[in-house]
């Protein structure tokens, strides 16, 4: 057994916070990168125009320090506590939403969660609470992922519970069905996270952690990364385009992440990201 | 692209002369306004009572931005998905209403009003807040302060860039720019 550590959550309050200004100011590289590609291959003059606005908005974003959409997100944080971690001064939990209440605060990042949603809807005025997952993995660190979930994109996403006998054809189905109702609603073009797999509630995780991969990067299953390429064709075939205008840029990427399910069950998800994929990891 | 320069408030005539797929500059005033905003205006206007703005050629702006930091007009400042206020535009337009700046798909219920009383749907760039917030010039909070980013703001806009989506003859350039591109695979 490893040497147990200590770690003040007050660390992870710090960490936090700075994950929140920066993921919302800062757009990751490959997204950067990939709307500049697209910007060259676009076949739509339109969308060639709005592609180069979202590189300059970036541009301004990180100059300037604001942030890069006005939709901040929902906090959405990925914890992975290292088994000989021994966390002090506080609970875990409590440090994160802390930690979010500073970012949004002290970065001039909107406040998006409402509390009670079915009736008052009020909002909480500091976007907690954080969406937080934890999990413990081995060693003596602390790493911590934080996304900037927008509301719009979140909300084309779909759940399928679909049945054995439908297989891959029925999932290419679901996939460009879910793309093709949210048209311009998601602000494409999109990056597409799809999880299978699981259970209701681990398809949907999975299809959000897909969501972390960089552009560009290819799935090391094989098999798995020729879906995703099928996909990605099959989505930008719909002619949507850039902010759903027409062109042919629809997606950045897509990308799968699966695990065994029940043998009756064949569920799938699919997690729709806005080109503002606005996320980044600290070690602790 | 030849980018058509208009000015609000919007006159029937001007709607008329604007086309799915132009793309324009707008100058003057817009009125910002999201979900809880709509709600209240339009409970405002069923109950027979004043609005906090005149709705006759007015142009609103599905916004609520990030919060400004102390030197700027306003925080980022980017659209955000107008479907979710189709169930109050159609009777907002029959009160005067003669633009909306937004981002996304429409009801049919919603074209049929911009027919109807010659109203006209902008797309601005979503996602693109810090950029469109260079292009106003000034911000006024006039209505409901408590709803912070939903509150209604009076902004006065420079340029502002956008497309003409839905216009009042039937035009839908989210259709029309769609099926240009659409391919077999």
């Amino acid at each position: 057994m490893g040497q147990v550590r200590d770690l003040d959550v007050r660390a992870v309050t710090e960490a936090v916070k700075t994950l929140c200004i920066t993921a919302n100011y800062d757009l990751p590289r490959d997204v950067y990168d990939a709307l500049v590609r697209a910007r060259e291959a676009e076949e739509s003059p339109v969308g060639r125009e709005v592609l180069g606005q979202l590189v300059e908005n970036a541009d301004i974003a990180a100059s300037d320090r604001v942030p890069i959409c006005q939709d901040t997100g929902f906090a959405v944080i990925f914890a992975e506590v290292g088994q000989d971690v021994h966390l002090v001064g506080g609970h875990f939990d409590d440090a994160i939403d802390e930690g979010v209440r500073q970012g949004y605060g002290d970065g001039y990042l909107r406040k998006s969660v409402a509390e009670e949603p079915a009736h008052a809807r009020r909002n909480t005025r500091d976007n907690t609470p954080a969406i937080l997952h934890t999990g413990i993995v081995p060693g003596d660190k602390v790493r911590l992922t934080l996304m900037a979930k927008g509301g719009g994109a979140e909300n084309m996403s779909s759940l399928n519970m679909l049945k054995p006998s439908q297989g891959w054809s029925g999932m290419v189905d679901a996939v460009v069905d879910t793309v093709s109702r949210a048209g311009s609603n998601p602000c494409p073009p999109v990056i597409i996270g799809v999880g299978i797999g699981g259970t209701i509630d681990m398809v949907t995780l999975l299809a959000k952690k897909a969501l972390l991969r960089d552009i560009g990067s290819t799935h090391p299953d094989a098999r798995l990364a020729g879906m995703e390429a099928e996909l990605l064709e099959k989505v930008n075939a719909l002619g949507i385009g850039p902010q759903g205008l027409g062109g042919s840029t629809t997606a950045l990427a897509v990308f799968i992440e699966e695990m065994p399910c029940h043998i009756a069950s064949m569920p799938m998800a699919v997690n729709v990201q806005c080109h503002a994929q606005r996320h980044k990891t600290v070690e602790l | 692209m030849t980018v058509k320069k208009i000015t609000t408030p919007l006159t029937d005539s001007a709607v008329r002369d604007l086309r799915a797929g132009d793309a324009v500059a707008i100058s003057g005033v817009v009125y910002q306004a999201r979900d809880a905003a709509h709600k209240r205006l339009v409970a405002l206007v069923e109950a027979g009572e004043e609005l906090p703005f005149e709705l006759e050629g007015a142009v609103v702006y599905y916004m609520g931005p990030s919060p400004a930091k102390p030197s700027n007009v306003i925080g980022s400042a980017g659209p955000t998905t107008s479907g979710r206020m189709d169930a109050y535009a159609p009777l907002l337009m029959r009160h005067g209403l003669k633009g909306m700046i937004g981002k996304g798909l429409r009801t049919q219920e919603v074209k049929d009003a911009m027919h109807q009383y010659t109203a006209v749907y902008f797309a601005a760039t979503g996602g693109a807040g810090a950029l469109l917030a260079k292009c106003i010039v000034g911000n006024e909070v006039i209505a409901y302060p408590e709803l912070g980013a939903e509150a209604v703001a009076r902004l006065e806009v420079k340029d502002f860039p956008a497309i003409v989506v839905n216009d009042c003859h039937g035009g839908d350039l989210y259709e029309e720019g769609r099926a240009k591109y659409a391919k077999t695979v």
